[in-house]
Formats: structure tokens, C-alpha cells, sequence
């Protein structure tokens, strides 16, 4: 079913290099929360202290067949 | 379902070469004997003017949705032809790629993906080409919706956007499309097929294509919700064995409400023009004291057509759009076998002219 998936259409390179530049987010996996991690920090929901962080979606594009 | 039919059967009906029988586990007789050399001294070589003569459709229900109508004097190839064509091969317009930009709600973007697959679209084939693999996506053959919806929380405590649905498609026009279209907007033809429920804070964001297709390639670009037929009932009192006037209500209470009349004296008759609401249950066979009463028979070239439309196809315009397509495939099998000829007699001396002028009907390539 998904093997059409993972071509990035229209995904353009500057918008690419903007992304690495800024920090990257996680959302805590129990209160949802935005979390910021840095090196060398203890991984740590700063809203609930939940040590487990989920990874945003890709701001890619993704391509399916409604099929 | 209310019957609309107030005529009575007409007499033919009851030829018994018409007729399959209906018994309590089997049916016989169904296939039809009225082909050249069946029998002797008979033509039954096919004729233009005979089959006009036979052949008769009439329209007997017809809803915004749904129609039924008798197709009465054809064969059942040509009859499940038709069937098979509404099912398979009328083109309708479906959504087939699916672009998501985000999608934090709870069902998988394939899953999603196939569900915006099968909403039925508004929009009229005829103004559309197919669009084969590796051809370029362009205004005549592709329908851009985009689809962008956020779920919030309001002032008072009420979620805004719970609820994804088909009416939240939003047509982009490409090209020339706005001016055909004009007061038509492209869009699903029930807007509120619930696609995805979201919780504050969800988004679906995504761009989808449609483009035009047949069933037989996948169920979306189905036109019909159901086509089907059944064949036209037919009860036969026996004569010679009446139903005893004390078992006349448990006899009509075998058959469909209305199908069976009971007099005041207990006398049984068939109302013929209900008839065609029997479901055939073969309940009479099951009772002894019934037994030689009365056959059941089904008549075999009557062909009771229910259509229901789900997409841009009004239901009467089904069956004639099915026509055509059988049309242009009768037209491309002509050209070959022309074709063919044409070879055969070429490399026989090429002495013989074809006639290739077309034929008195004016018959015409429509397309596949």
C-alpha cells in the first residue's frame, strides 16, 4: 500500500537548510507539550518532567494513492 | 416500493417456451430453445424487424437516486452485458493521488488516503480524459481539491472542527476549468461522509487529485451503487386442481402481500399486476395439500433492471450511457474484423472490394 510513499515532491532544498538550522522540537509523550532538546541536557519534559519525547511529523510532503 | 404497473401481463407471457421453472430445490428450462434448427420447420434465424417487434423497455419506478425498468426481449448475455458495464466500465471521476503536507490525526495517511478514494465526485466524465500512467497531469484530465482542516477549542469550551467531511473538500481550479465549470462546483455529491474525526489541536492537510477512471480498475470509479436484475415472476394456477376455498388465505399468505387474490367465496387468483412484487420464496412448495396447485415460473427474456446511481449519473442516464459504451465496443470489433478482412483479401490477389462505407443505422466509432 505505501509503496508509492516517501517521494518528495516540491520539497525545495532552501526550505531544507532553514530547517537544520533552527532548533528541533519533541512533544512529550504524556502531556503533549513542545520540548526543545539540547546536547548534553537531561531529557526532560520541562511542563510534567516525562522523560519520553516523540519526534514532530516530517514537514515533507508525502505521497499516497487513494487506493 | 410502490408498484406503478397497472397494466395487465400480456397474453405472450404465457408461452411455455418462455418460461424457467422455478421448483423447490432446483430450476429447469434455463436456457432458451429458440435458436435456428431448435425447431423443425421454424425460422428463428435473427432479424432486425423481429427483434424490434419484441424487444420493449418500460420505466416503472424512477427516484432522485434509483431507478427500475422492464428490458423485456433480448437475451440474457446482452441483459448481463449491460449489468456488467454499469458495474465496470461507465467512467466516473475519483480522487486517486493524495498529497499530505500534515496529518496529526488519529487515522493513517494510507487509510485516509483510501477513504478520499471513495467519495462519490460530482462532476461530469464527459468533460474529462482519462489520464493514462506517465501522462502529464493537466486541466482536462485532473481535479484539484485541496483539503485543509484544524480542530480548536472555542471560547465557550466547544471543539470547532470535530468532525472531517466530505463537504470540506475545497475545489482548485486549474487552467480553463473555472469557465467550464462555471455554476458548477466540483464536490462530493453527499457532504457529509464523515472522512476523519479530530481533537483540539489535530490537522489534516493535504492536496488530492482526481482523475477520470472505469470500475473494473478500482470500486471508486464506480457509477452505481447497485445494478442488478431479476426476472420477471410468473405464477400458473392449475386448473384442474383448485385451491380448496379453506386453505385460500394460507395460500396467499405463501405469496408476497398482494400478489394473491382471495375472493369472498374463497376463490384464488393471481393479480398480474403485482405479480412482479413475488419474492419467489417457494413457501406454496413446502405444503402438501398445495401440491399440483399451482408452478412457479419465471419468464426468461423479462428482465426487471434496478439501478442505483451514486456519483454524477442521474439513474436514467445510466442505462443509455451503458448503451454506448457497448456501442463503441462493437464499433472496434467491426473496424478489426474489417481490418482483417481487408489482410485476408490482400493476400488472396486483393480482387475484392471492401465495403467499408458505413451501414444504413450510420453506425459510428463513439470511443471506449
Amino acid at each position: 500500500m505505501n509503496s508509492q510513499q516517501g517521494q518528495n515532491y516540491g520539497s525545495n532544498p532552501g526550505q531544507q537548510g532553514l530547517q537544520q538550522s533552527r532548533e528541533m522540537e519533541y512533544l512529550c509523550a504524556d502531556c503533549g507539550a513542545k520540548n526543545e532538546i539540547r546536547s548534553r541536557e537531561p531529557i526532560r519534559c520541562r511542563e510534567c518532567g516525562h522523560r519520553i519525547m516523540y519526534k514532530k511529523r516530517t514537514n515533507r510532503m508525502v505521497q499516497f494513492e487513494a487506493r | 416500493m410502490a408498484s406503478s404497473s397497472s397494466s395487465q401481463l400480456p397474453s405472450s407471457v404465457y408461452n411455455p417456451r418462455r418460461h424457467v421453472g422455478v421448483h423447490a430445490e432446483r430450476v429447469s428450462d434455463v436456457a432458451s430453445t429458440e435458436f435456428p434448427g431448435h425447431y423443425p420447420g421454424e425460422d428463428h434465424s435473427w432479424s432486425l424487424a423481429r427483434f424490434k417487434e419484441s424487444l420493449k423497455v418500460s420505466v416503472k419506478r424512477l427516484s432522485q437516486r434509483s431507478i427500475e425498468f422492464d428490458l423485456v426481449g433480448v437475451d440474457a448475455s446482452i441483459a448481463n452485458a449491460f449489468r456488467r458495464i454499469l458495474i465496470a466500465e461507465v467512467p466516473t471521476i475519483a480522487i486517486e493521488d493524495v498529497f499530505v503536507w500534515n496529518n496529526t490525526s488519529v487515522i493513517h495517511d494510507e487509510v485516509l488516503a483510501q477513504r478520499l478514494g471513495l467519495i462519490p465526485l460530482n462532476v461530469d466524465p464527459a468533460l474529462f480524459e482519462f489520464r493514462l500512467p506517465g501522462d502529464i497531469p493537466y486541466d482536462r484530465n485532473t481535479l484539484v481539491f485541496q483539503l485543509e482542516v484544524e480542530c480548536s477549542r472555542g471560547k465557550k469550551g466547544e471543539i470547532i472542527n470535530e468532525y472531517v467531511t466530505s463537504g470540506d473538500l475545497k475545489w482548485v481550479p486549474q487552467g480553463e476549468q473555472e469557465s467550464v465549470f462555471g455554476d458548477m462546483i466540483p464536490a462530493a455529491t453527499n457532504k457529509d461522509i464523515v472522512i476523519a474525526k479530530l481533537r483540539p489541536g489535530q490537522i489534516i492537510h493535504m492536496e488530492l487529485h482526481a482523475i477520470k477512471g472505469v470500475g473494473k480498475e478500482h470500486a471508486k470509479w464506480n457509477p452505481v451503487a447497485t445494478a442488478t436484475y431479476r426476472l420477471h415472476p410468473l405464477i400458473l394456477l392449475n386448473p384442474s386442481k383448485p385451491v380448496p376455498p379453506h386453505l385460500a388465505q394460507k395460500f396467499a399468505s405463501c405469496f408476497s402481500p398482494g400478489v394473491i387474490k382471495v375472493s369472498s367465496d374463497g376463490q384464488v387468483s393471481v393479480d398480474e399486476r403485482h405479480l412482479r412484487k413475488e419474492t419467489m420464496s417457494r413457501e406454496v412448495l413446502r405444503h402438501k395439500e398445495f401440491e399440483g396447485c399451482v408452478e412457479l415460473k419465471r419468464i426468461r427474456d423479462w428482465f426487471i433492471f434496478s439501478i442505483e446511481s451514486e456519483g454524477p449519473y442521474a439513474p436514467e442516464a445510466l442505462f443509455p450511457e451503458a448503451i454506448k459504451v457497448m456501442r463503441g465496443k462493437i464499433a472496434s470489433i467491426r473496424s478489426a474484423a474489417e481490418a482483417l478482412l481487408a489482410d485476408s483479401q490482400d493476400l488472396a490477389g486483393g480482387a475484392g472490394a471492401v465495403a467499408s462505407a458505413p451501414d444504413a443505422d450510420g453506425d459510428v466509432e463513439m470511443g471506449s
